[in-house]
């Protein structure tokens, strides 16, 4: 231990750039509720579209909450919560407009609700019955990619079709690519960053650094903080609030139109916390302490919007009343459909591998339709 | 250099390498959405020259110097094909096609069946593969078996100028993604290529070709091995066998028809490739061989290739490929049974 202590003082007496000692946070909304702001980021928001933030958070929180009890019900085989990390979600994916194209990672369930896809087939994924399925281009929201980092690498092409397309200007379209705090130790995404720098490709990446990739730390996977790696790869990078709502839009609107208009990528860093587990499966008491998320707590992202609605008179009771009634809805509704999803047929494992015909998966189609129609002739013979 | 210049003849005798950039540029032409991306295929135009004079005329939009990362290659290429692009990627020799492994296998491979067939990815990965050139570590290697165990990709690997100069133009219009081996020994020769005629004539992507009719047995080879078995026909027609050659050209999917119809016919099957037999292409030829052929199979279906061994320092990388008459002597132990 020695050694490595010994090492580690070495390489600190070679770093040149410390980071400030406070890294700037973008914040439009502080955790009590009260309106910040800041000289780089107007935001003017009607009430009628802090409302509609807030039913956002809510109904994404509720979803979450129905898929986590559908889970533990034994409806689901696992979900990846998103609690804690609604406004880095509600405030980017809100950024967005129609013709940009969200790349996600498994866990984006608030982008997924403000790109407009069913949470229904959200579910699918998790219960086992697709592996997503769904038409990206119907909703500009890519499938669900679970290796970590892997569609940063697919956003930044698809933003270097976005130029090859000519369609940027002030009208035009970018790619925003959602990850995480640990993804940022993957190769993918560093050449991903590399790709966008040199190509100059309308990409923002947004990396939700939630503290925790499973059970290691932050400081597993960095020194420094993460938005300042932007700037070694030649590109701006922020750190935003990532339990602001308000700062999560006003940045990402900032930077996706930076994109579109052909200055190229930009990395935010939303910085925020996991509340809940990975996924179902996971148990971090075995390695986080409650201090932290009590402390985390204090800054929950929907309590601070409905406090600042609160004080500035924006919204009544029956308001809230209201978006709680629709999120039960919500939440029967995606329960509903969960509960009345048949399985596939077994023979639909066969399809859609090729766009052409094949002979193989022709013929083993068939053999697994005579070996499972043997089982319904012998029943038939009792 | 007495090949005609890019674009300029409609046949005549071209190298493999020549033939490749012929066909790459007919698909240039005829689709503006096709791009070509890699290390130094631009102004270089490639290691091999595959891809020379293509930026000259295409633009650097169209033909990419990318960033000297196998995964950045492919990852983006994705990308691009979701935005309605059709990229052909070059890796630029076998042995570095790995970092790039998990972009193919889990991203380029699974993308239609996870978007349950919403999304096609037209992506062409093309690696110069195999040994022979006297090259250093991970310049000689034949990966192909990796590829062809992963469903949803389509493994081809062309043998000659003419054949390569369809192949790569079939490959880039197929609506799956293909991986496209070039066997990089034979980059040099040469044969008559058919510019002017079009792609109808042209055998399937999928399918096998017999190259030489024979009775006493099938010699199944692809890629470099093509111009070997070949050789070997020849020589054992002086011995008084007649071998039939069948270049598979697709590794997946086999043309299972054409190999079965063969061996049905001659009662031996010989399989050649430059891999390593373990866990190899010609594994899976014998089982399905064996399985569909059993009672006219006169020997069991025998594999020349490389050892068990990771490919040998160049000095002796001649004891480890199969050549002329290792084939032929596996060839006689075919007709010892």
């Amino acid at each position: 231990m020695a050694v490595k202590a010994a090492g580690r003082a070495a390489s600190r007496s070679r770093t040149h750039d410390e980071p400030p000692a406070t890294p700037e946070l973008i914040q439009l909304l502080t955790p009590e509720g009260e309106r910040a702001e800041h000289p780089d980021y107007p935001l003017d928001l009607t009430p009628d579209e802090i409302k509609a933030l807030y039913r956002d958070l809510v109904l994404v929180r509720r979803i979450d909450f129905e898929a986590i009890a559908l889970q533990r019900q034994g409806e689901l085989g696992i979900w990846a919560s998103l609690l804690g990390q609604e406004a880095a979600q509600v405030g980017s994916g809100r950024a967005l407009g129609p013709r940009d194209m969200a790349f996600p990672t498994y866990r984006e369930h608030g982008v997924a609700w403000c790109r407009g896809l069913d949470p229904a087939k959200l579910l699918e994924l998790f219960r086992g019955v697709s592996h997503g399925g769904w038409d990206p281009t119907a909703h500009n929201f890519h499938l669900y990619t679970i290796v970590i980092g892997a569609q940063t690498l697919h956003a930044t092409g698809y933003a270097m079709g976005i130029q090859r397309d000519g369609a940027l200007g002030e009208d035009g379209e970018a790619a925003i690519v959602y990850f995480g705090d640990g993804a940022t130790s993957q190769g993918d995404v560093n050449e991903a960053f590399i790709w966008a720098s040199v190509t100059n490709a309308p990409v923002v990446f947004f990396c939700q650094n939630n503290q925790w990739a499973i059970s290691e730390p932050l400081d597993r996977q960095t020194r420094i903080p993460l938005y300042h790696r932007a700037r070694g790869f030649g590109f701006p990078g922020i750190r935003v609030d990532g339990n602001d709502v308000f700062a999560c839009l006003a940045v990402t609107r900032q930077a996706m139109q930076a994109a579109r208009e052909g200055q190229g990528p930009t990395l935010i860093e939303a910085f925020t916390y996991r509340m809940g587990a990975h996924t179902t499966t996971d148990d971090p008491t075995r390695y986080r302490l409650s201090a932290e998320l009590e402390s985390w707590k204090l800054k929950d992202p929907i309590e601070r919007v409905k406090q600042y609605l609160i004080r500035s008179g924006m919204a009544q009771e029956s308001f809230f009343t209201g978006v709680s009634a629709e999120a039960d809805e919500v939440g029967t509704r995606i329960r509903k459909s969960c509960l009345e999803m048949p399985d596939p047929d077994p023979l639909s494992m066969f399809d859609n591998i090729y766009a052409e015909p094949s002979a193989l998966l022709a013929e083993e189609r068939a053999q697994l339709a005579a070996y499972l129609s043997s089982f319904v002739s012998e029943e038939a013979a009792r | 250099m007495t090949s005609p210049a890019p674009g300029k003849q409609n046949s005549g005798k071209l190298t493999l390498s020549r033939a490749l950039n012929e066909g790459l540029r007919k698909a240039m032409e005829n689709d503006p959405k096709v791009l070509i991306m890699g290390e130094d295929v631009g102004r270089l135009g490639g290691v091999f020259r595959v891809t020379d004079g293509l930026q000259k005329d295409f633009g650097e939009d169209r033909v990419i110097d990318t960033p000297l990362a196998e995964s950045g290659i492919v990852g983006t290429a994705i990308g691009l094909a979701l935005r309605g692009y059709r990229p052909v990627c070059e890796i630029q020799f076998d042995g570095f096609v790995f970092p790039a492994f998990d972009q193919i296998v889990s991203q380029l491979a699974k993308m239609s069946y996870r978007s349950a067939g919403n999304v096609r990815l037209p992506v062409v990965v093309r690696i110069p593969f195999g040994g022979g050139i006297g090259a250093v570590e991970h310049h000689s290697e034949s990966p192909e078996a990796l590829f062809a165990h992963i469903a949803g990709l389509r493994v081809v690997a062309c043998g000659d100028p003419a054949d390569a100069y369809a192949m790569i133009q079939q490959a880039i219009s197929c609506d799956d993604p293909v991986i496209f081996f070039e066997p990089k020994r034979r980059y040099w020769d040469k044969t008559d290529v058919d510019l002017a005629g079009g792609l109808a004539a042209a055998l399937p992507i999928g399918t096998a070709r017999t190259l030489v009719g024979g009775t006493d047995v099938t010699l199944i080879c692809y890629g470099p091995m093509v111009r070997t078995c070949v050789e070997a026909a020849v020589a054992a027609q002086e011995e008084g066998k007649s071998i039939e050659v069948i270049d598979l050209r697709s590794l997946s999917p086999l043309d299972t028809e054409t190999i079965f119809a063969s061996v049905r016919k001659t009662g031996r099957c010989v399989v050649v490739h430059e891999a390593a037999v373990t866990g190899g292409i010609g594994g899976e030829i014998a089982a399905r061989v064996s399985q569909e052929c059993f009672y006219h199979l006169e020997a069991p279906v025998l594999r020349v290739g490389g050892y068990s061994t990771p490919y040998p320092p160049s000095r002796i990388e001649d004891n480890y490929l199969p050549d002329l008459d290792r084939v032929l002597d596996v060839v006689d132990r075919a007709f010892g049974y």
